[in-house]
């Protein structure tokens, strides 16, 4: 099953306002969750806060508690020996696969850098790469 | 110099016998052949034999703006629509538009109430008229181009945008009065100075007629001095017919024609009539209008009756500037907009949750609307293209259905006030 390298993104929605991160920073304080990585989009007006957390589900329910926009997305995320490269690298296998790639992000865990990409369709992602013959991470290796 | 000196300096005896009998004919002719009217009156127990004096208007129902919008469209017309020669549309307090339509007698008044204000500001067939009004379903466009041909001016029909082609028309045409919102006239003159035209130096500009939307003393003394101009103001609303009416020379006070419509002001809350003076509501009366009634309408712009005889020899009433509005109608770059408009647009779509908080600034001159809504959870999407694309439905369907131009901002749930009881939600920050 191919399932196992889905991960579960947590999108947040920002308002576009002094302090407004501050205070989710807050709240995922409070509620005790922990970010793995993050990014953040900005636009005028507003910004996305993508983020990998320990606990999904959990941290999905505390945020949504507090009346705040968040969404589950599924992404993969890639280990690769060095980061410029290695986004070189992916990027042409999912050109080859003919999948896109939405938006992309690093990151440096216990098990080496890895690169977390939203893409249209994360199954066959996780299959292109793992046939090129490199390795998606899963949940708990995060 | 008049226009039409037996009109408008009649005696003010002759003229209040004049209105008295006009009103009479007016209200016979409505109850017999127009059954809105006849249902109103009806309604408020009055018969066309319990007016007897000018002063018992007192006792006819006022009308509203959902009067009009009820009757949409053509429902209280007295007239066959084939006899309608002209319809203006306004947009409405909750989606459906006010319409106004007009017989060649309609027209008629209009124009020559446009061609006695002009005159009486100095406008002459020798001046070169630029309309900056809008033309089209809007009435600043028309009523003020028709005006200005019937006293015999030169017009420039160069309605609303392309600020730079304006002022260089302006030069070439040797323009000598332009009509405009004022804050759109403020913004020519900024344009002008980065063009490095000089409005003394390289323009014939001498007056302004200057409307559509609320402006003070302040704003006059900074056009006037700016631009080297005399500036008027000129009032009016579709209901009305358009604009129609402004300050003579004398600049105290706008002339209401007498012969044309009757003025009362009255309390807000309690609808007494008030006494000269006195500041209230606007209720107007048009005494020779034939296409639909329009008899002590409420216009909801406040202001106060001057009566004593005008210095120009105009024996008209006249009113003061208008002051304020009894509602929440906004005025965003000369059109108007009512928040349960911008609400209605609003929840048409879906992928907001219907809260939102309007901002008014004006920048440059020119008004800036902000609304900010909450995104619907549901809607929300980690791509920002996504969110982007609903930011921009919405300011496109304000723009499609409410002709005004909205920058949205979109903001997570729960972070617009709520309220209970009457809601707050609109901030006008500009300063007249
Ligand atoms: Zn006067």
């Amino acid at each position: 099953m191919l399932k196992k390298n889905i991960i579960k993104q947590l999108s947040i929605f920002v308002n576009n306002e002094p302090g407004s991160l501050a205070s989710i920073a807050l709240v995922l304080k409070e509620c005790g969750i922990n970010l793995k990585a993050f990014n953040i989009a900005e636009s005028s007006g507003f910004g996305v806060l993508r983020a990998i957390a320990d606990d999904p589900e959990g941290a999905c329910r505390v945020l949504r508690e507090r009346n705040i926009v968040v969404k589950q997305t599924d992404v993969i995320a890639v280990s690769v020996e060095d980061q410029p490269g290695g986004l070189f690298r992916i990027a042409n296998i999912m050109g080859d696969a003919k999948i896109n790639i939405e938006y992309a992000y690093a990151y440096t865990g216990r098990n080496g850098p890895s690169i977390f990409l939203r893409v249209d369709d994360p199954e066959a992602a996780a299959a292109a790469v793992k046939r090129a013959g490199m390795v998606c991470l899963s949940q708990k290796d995060i | 110099m008049f226009w039409n000196p037996d009109a408008e300096c009649k005696p003010i005896e002759d003229l209040k016998k004049a209105q008295y009998r006009s009103l009479k004919t007016l209200i016979m002719r409505l109850y017999e052949f127009n059954d809105f009217y006849r249902n109103k009156m009806k309604a408020a127990g009055v018969r066309p034999d319990d007016i007897t004096c000018l002063e018992d208007i007192s006792k006819l129902p006022f009308m509203t703006k959902s009067d009009l919008r009820d009757n949409y469209p053509t429902k209280m017309f007295s007239i066959p629509t084939k006899d309608v020669v002209r319809y203006h549309v306004s947009s409405g307090t909750t989606g459906k538009p006010t319409l106004v339509g007009y017989n060649r007698h309609d027209l008629d008044y209009w124009t020559e109430s446009l061609a006695r204000a002009m005159t009486s500001v100095g406008i002459t067939s020798d001046d070169t008229v630029q309309v900056s009004y809008g033309y089209g379903l809007f009435t600043g466009g028309l009523g003020l181009h028709y005006g200005a041909e019937r006293i015999g001016a030169s017009v420039l029909p160069s309605s609303t945008g392309n600020t730079e082609r304006q002022i260089e028309l302006m030069i070439d045409l040797g323009v000598t009065v332009i009509a405009c919102t004022p804050s759109y006239l403020i913004h020519m003159g900024d344009v002008a100075e980065r063009m490095g035209v000089d409005f003394r130096r390289d323009t014939c500009l001498r007056k302004a007629l200057l409307g559509a939307e609320p402006w003070t003393e302040g704003m006059r003394a900074q056009i006037e001095n700016g631009l080297g101009i005399d500036a008027y103001d000129i009032y009016g609303t579709s209901e009305l017919a358009g604009p129609m009416f402004t300050e003579c020379a004398e600049r105290n006070g706008l002339h209401i024609w007498g012969d044309i419509a009757y003025i009362e002001v009255v309390d807000p809350e309690t609808h007494e009539v008030l006494g000269p003076g006195q500041r209230g509501e606007l209720v107007i009366t048009m005494l020779n209008k034939e296409t639909f009634p329009l008899v002590r309408y409420m216009i909801k712009d406040v202001t106060a009756i001057l009566d004593e005889k005008c210095a120009c020899g105009r024996t008209s009433p006249r009113i003061e500037r208008i002051s304020g509005r009894t509602d929440d109608m906004l005025i965003i770059r000369g059109i108007n907009v009512f928040p349960s408009q911008i609400e209605h647009v609003l929840l048409m779509n879906p992928s907001v949750n219907g809260h939102y908080q309007i901002i008014v600034d004006r920048v440059n001159s020119l008004d800036v609307m902000t609304l900010q809504a909450e995104i619907n959870p549901e809607a929300f999407s980690d791509k920002m293209e996504d969110v982007v694309a609903i930011k921009r439905r919405i300011e496109n369907d304000m723009k499609k259905y409410l002709n005004v131009s909205v920058k949205v901002e979109l903001k997570e749930s729960g972070s617009l006030p709520r309220f209970e009881g009457k809601a707050r939600r609109v901030t006008d920050r500009r300063k007249y």
